[in-house]
Formats: C-alpha cells, structure tokens, sequence
C-alpha cells in the first residue's frame, strides 16, 4: 500500500475537513548524504502532511531515516530539496536565526538520550527554552513550576540531571519540550532508554497530552507503542512505504473515534 | 527592557553559573589576568604615594623658589678644576637682584656625615650652615624654641636647630632646649626643634642639623672657601625668566666668563625639580604598561585556550541550546560575556592583591601610604574587559556558528 499516502493528503488536502488543519506539509523532501563520493538518499523525496492533533507513530527498520526525517521536521537539519511547509511558512528556505525562533516557538523536541543540560537543576532545564523568547526569571520560574507539575516532578525540580532515574530525566526533558507549547512534540525514541514500566508511565503522558489537544510525532520501533497510536507510518531506505490509522479506514480521523 | 539587554543580562546570569561551576579551573583561567592587573596596581600605588608626597615636599618650598647649584662640566671635572659659589656672588644677588625675597645661602658643614656628640652619645648626621631666612623660604616650623634669628646669623652665635631623630639618636633626655651639643669640637646651644616629616626610601628626613650661616663659615675657618647653595623666593612668577636671565648675567660675569664658555653654575626652580621627579614616575609607569601589556596578552593567549577547550567540551550542550531555539548571536554572547566576566574577575582579583602587595612594599620600604588612582581602576578593568572580548570572540564565535545537528551528535 505504498500509495496510501498520496490517497490521505488528497483526500485530506481539500477544504472540506475544515476541522483536521494541516500543521506540517512536506513535499518531494529529500536529504542526501555523499559517503565516498557515493550519493544516497536517507529520505527519497517524501511527501507527508500532519494534522492539527495527530497522534504519530513513524516505525520502520534501523537505517531507514526515521531520524532524518524527525530532526528535518524539528528543523535541526536541512533538506537537501524539497518544501517543508510548517503552519503556512516555508521552513525550507529559512535562514538559520529564523529556523533558531521556529525551534523555540513552534517545536518540542525529546530525544532518546533525553539532552538534558548536565549542570543545570530540572527546574533551570524546563526554563531554559522560555530565555530564548525573552520571557523574565519569575514567569519563565512559574511556566516551568507548573509544567514539571504536569508530568509529576514536583518534588524533584532541584535535582540535577544526574540525581534523577532515566524515566524521570525524559519527564524533564517532556516538561522542557511542553513549556513552550508547542505546536508539534517531536519524540525520537522516547522510551529507548527506559525500561517497560517507565515505558508505559511515560506513553501515558503522551496520551493524556493527546487528549489535551497536542499535536505528537513518535519515532518507536516498539509494536505496543505504535498500536497506542492513532496513525502510523512505516519508512524503508528513505521511503514512505504505508500510512494507516489505527482502528479505522483511512479516510476517518483518529479523534472522531476515541474522542 | 531591550532584547539586547536582556540576552546580556541572560548571559551573565549563566556565565556566572558556569564559572562558579569550574571554581578552580576558572582562577587558573584568568591567573596570567591577575597577575597582570596585580603587578600594574601594585607599582603604580607605589608610585602614586610617592609621588604624592614629593608632590606635597615641593608645595611646601611653594613653586616659585629659585636654586643655585656650582655646576662643574664634566670635562673639567676630570681636569680637576672644580665651581664654587661663594659669599661674594650671595651678596651680589641680594642686593642687585630685585624682585626676590628670603634669600638664603646654604653651606654643607663637614660633609654629610659630620659628628655630633651629646653627653658621651655620638652620631653621625648631616650639618648645613644656612640663613635665618630658610625658614621663610621652605615653611618650616619649630616644634620647640624657635629658629635662629637674623642678630644668631650676625654675631656667629653657637646655636643649633635639630631635626626631631636627633633627640632619639643622641638620646638627649628632658628638656632639649638649652642643652649643648658639640659639633666639630666646637659646642652649640639648642635652641630649637622642627616638625618631623617622615621616611622615604627608608631615607629619614629628619636627621639633620642646622647651624648658622656665618657660624658655619667662621668654624670651616679660612682654609678653603666653601662652595655654598644660594636660594631664594621670586616675588611674581611671571617674572621668574627675567630674573633667571638677571642673576645668570651677574654671576657669569662675576665668574669672567666668556661667550663661549658654558655656565659654571646651574639655576633651577622647585617646579623644574617636580617635573624631574613626575618624568621619573610617568616613564617607569610607561615602562610598566608594556610589562602589563604583555602579561595580559599572555593571560589573554590563556583566556581563549581554554575558552576553546570550553566550548569544545560543551558542544553537546550547545547543540542541546540550539535545539531549544538558542540563536547564534545567543550563543556568541554567552561564551563572550563568559569570557568577558571571567576577565573582569581576574581584573577584580588583581586589583585587591595589588592594592594589598602596594601598601606592603610601602609599608616594608618606608614610602608614603600607597594609593590606587581611580585612572588606574579603571584602565585596568577596562583593559581585563578589552581582553576579555579580543580573546573571547574566536571561541564564541566558533561556538555560535555550530550546527545544532552535529553539535548534538557530538560525542
Ligand atoms: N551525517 C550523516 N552522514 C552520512 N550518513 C548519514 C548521516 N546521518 C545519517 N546517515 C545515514 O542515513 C540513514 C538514515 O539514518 P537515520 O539515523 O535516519 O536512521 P534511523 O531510521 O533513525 O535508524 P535507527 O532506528 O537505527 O535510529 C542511515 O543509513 C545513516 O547511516
Ligand atoms: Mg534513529
């Protein structure tokens, strides 16, 4: 079914769904890397749209560019060609203090190392991004106070990173990723680092934060997270090859069936 | 609040949160900074003291006073054949020179080191014959009895005026006025005391003994004329060229000198001896400054070497800020100002131990009290700030110009 995805951004392309807002639009995107003079593509011109509250799971096997594809999408990297329309504006051809205020503004970025920074307390980590936007000391304390709340690391907002379990570090790193209400949380491999348990704590997060109205995009190469998901895509060598919603035909809309 | 200030404030914040991280690291960081601004603080307090107090010396004597020195080139020098002023030419400026006042002839009894004797204690200290008119002319004040008068100087009376170590050298106990010393086997009367004036160089400015003019001259007796200092007041400082000119004519001429011999004497004023002494000052202090230049270079040389090791080290964090939506020109100030801050602490830092080193020499030495002029603060700490940007924007920059994805793939 490697067309399905053409069929879902047609279909979901015209106007008529008014309520399924289209927050990313990828066209022909397309990264190329030159590894002794040899070209090849780790994503081969992909087209790909994500909606306004997507639930994302993109699978596939090791190599087939799934984190290519989320730090294009976090605007971490270029493309090599292709458009990359995030709300309206073509990050494609951004200049790089500009892509710098999309990263604080419009992205959320958790990474399966959790990238916390390693001298600052938990409390400093979640206000770090909030410097960037200009925000004083006291709110910027407040927004992060509150959101460490959210993810339950009330107690613990002066440890630093080394004080804390994996499981909490990566409820540090959702707080940071939250703090700056995103319109999209990007999370590659999440749970890579945690066992189930904590696996299974932290995708209730994701979840509930579903349920909130956020926008998610998880990169997992473990089944049961990608079946909590409402939609999946699967790449292989840089390709889309299906895009299918969970639970449902692939012209409905995932909340229509769990809302 | 501007953005701009506000990212400076935000980089302050975390420069000095990343300092404070690597206490000990960073005192060694900006060691070639300390010792720099140290040395530089330390001499220029010293100088500054002393030249403060020079400064207050000369004030005292007031600008406008004259001195006339033999002056003996040096050719002649060799040859044997010495200048001498004497009584003679003192006279012939008194009274044919107008325009000035407090005229005082000044001659060295026995050398520097005459011998003085009291009650079986005997030292060593420097006798002059001068006026009575040398307390006008240098504003010095007994601090008991009085100084010799015109009718001391007139009749050759034995009276001698000390400066106040004498007492505690010749251990003269009780009441000093009216008690007898011998100077050069012959005895004086005290008959006053003068104001202490202190140390320099651990030179006391307080061991001497002043005698009458013509006593002096009487006891050096008639074998050989002495060669005598003449200095006086100039009444209107606007005169001060005409009457070098006056009395460089009346002497020559005193002197037979023809028009190609040079002067055998030498006229200065107490402001050319202030210039003198302020020349020595300012180029040891601008011998100095390249001293410190190089130092800080050096110290500036060591900010940026680890500064790169720094960023380095925290690429992975700065790919970490940049994920977050940290700019270039975020990045760039806060390793900048990380630089900056790190300097000017070292700046801080040397400023305090070279305050502390000043007035410890001063202290050890014997010089005036040494104090730090606000010019040197705030070249310092300027010039820390300067270092800190020269050296601080290679790093910075190499820091702010990171891409973020292989800033955080760094291992
Ligand atoms: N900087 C790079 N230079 C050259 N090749 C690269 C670079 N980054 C990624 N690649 C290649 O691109 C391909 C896709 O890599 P990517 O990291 O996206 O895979 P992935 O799907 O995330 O794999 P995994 O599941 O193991 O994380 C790989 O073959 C990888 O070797
Ligand atoms: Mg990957």
């Amino acid at each position: 079914m490697p067309n399905l995805a053409t069929e879902v951004s047609s279909s979901l392309g015209t106007t008529k769904q008014s309520k399924n807002e289209v927050i990313i639009a990828l066209n022909k995107i397309a990264k190329r890397y030159e590894m002794g003079g040899e070209a090849f593509y780790a994503l081969n011109h992909l087209d790909l749209k994500i909606y306004k509250n997507d639930y994302l799971a993109i699978i596939g096997p090791s190599g087939s560019g799934k984190s290519t594809l989320m730090n294009l999408l976090g605007c971490l990297d270029y493309p090599t060609s292709g458009e990359y329309v995030l709300k309206d504006k073509n990050v494609a051809l951004m200049d790089e203090s500009e892509l710098a205020g999309i990263r604080n503004l419009e992205i959320g970025f958790i990474f399966q190392s959790f990238n916390l920074l390693p001298r600052a307390t938990a409390l400093q980590n979640v206000m770090q991004p909030l410097i960037y936007r200009g925000i004083g000391l006291k709110e910027r304390k407040r927004q992060a106070e509150q959101t460490l709340t959210r993810v339950g690391l009330k107690d613990r907002m002066h440890h630093i990173p080394n004080q804390l379990s994996g499981g909490q570090r990566q409820r540090v790193a959702i707080a940071r990723a939250l703090v700056t209400n995103p319109s999209i949380l990007l999370a590659d491999e999440p749970t890579g680092n945690l066992d189930s348990s904590t696996t299974a704590e932290i995708m209730e997060l994701f979840d509930e934060l579903h349920r909130d109205g956020q926008t998610l995009i998880v990169v997992t190469h473990e089944q049961e997270i990608a079946a909590r998901c409402h939609r999946v895509i699967r790449l292989n060598d840089g390709e889309l090859v299906s895009d299918t919603f969970n639970n449902t035909v692939v012209s409905g809309k995932s909340e229509v069936v769990y809302v | 609040m501007s953005s701009f200030l506000f990212k400076v404030i935000e980089s302050t914040r975390a420069a000095a949160l990343s300092v404070k991280a690597h206490g000990f690291r960073s005192f060694l960081t900006t060691l070639g900074i300390i010792i720099g601004v140290t040395s530089v603080i330390a001499v220029v307090s010293v100088m500054q003291g002393l030249s403060g107090s020079i400064t207050k010396q000369f004030d005292g004597m007031g600008t406008n006073v004259l001195n006339i020195n033999s002056f003996t080139p040096k050719k002649e020098r060799l040859q044997g054949q010495r200048a001498k002023l004497n009584y003679r030419d003192f006279l012939e400026i008194k009274y044919k020179v107008s325009g000035i006042s407090n005229i005082t002839p000044t001659v060295m009894a026995m050398g520097a080191n005459a011998v003085a004797q009291y009650k079986g204690e005997s030292t060593t200290t420097q006798v002059t014959g001068t006026g009575s008119s040398y307390q006008m002319l240098y504003g010095v004040y007994p601090e008991q009895g009085r100084f010799f008068n015109l009718s001391d100087d007139k009749s050759r009376r034995r009276v001698a005026v000390l400066g106040p170590s004498l007492i505690d050298k010749l251990e003269i106990k009780g009441e000093v006025l009216g008690q007898y010393l011998m100077i050069g086997g012959e005895w004086f009367k005290i008959i006053g005391v003068l104001e202490k004036r202190g140390k320099i160089f651990g030179f006391d400015q307080d061991d001497y003994i002043l005698l009458p003019y013509s006593t002096t001259h009487a006891l050096l007796g008639g074998a050989e004329e002495p060669d005598i200092m003449i200095s006086m007041q100039v009444d209107d400082a606007l005169q001060i060229d005409a009457i070098k000119q006056h009395i460089s004519n009346l002497l020559r001429r005193n002197h037979n000198l023809v028009d190609d011999q040079g002067d055998d004497f030498k006229i200065t004023t107490a402001e050319q001896m202030l210039e003198t002494v302020n020349n020595i000052t300012s180029t040891t202090t601008l011998v100095l400054s390249g001293v410190v230049g190089i130092s800080l270079l050096v110290g500036g040389i060591g900010i940026m070497n680890i500064m790169l090791v720094s960023v380095t080290e925290r690429t992975r964090e700065i790919g970490i800020q940049k994920a977050l939506g940290a700019t270039r020109v975020d990045i760039l100030l806060q390793f900048l100002i990380e630089a900056i801050f790190l300097c000017l602490i070292g700046g801080l830092i040397g400023l305090a131990l070279g305050y502390g080193a000043g007035a410890l020499v001063s202290h050890l030495v014997d010089l005036p009290a040494a104090t730090v002029p606000g010019w040197a603060i705030a070249l310092s700490l300027g010039f820390s700030a300067g270092v800190g940007i020269v050296f601080g924007i290679i790093p910075a920059a190499k820091a702010a110009n990171l891409d973020p994805i292989d800033a955080l793939r760094y291992e």
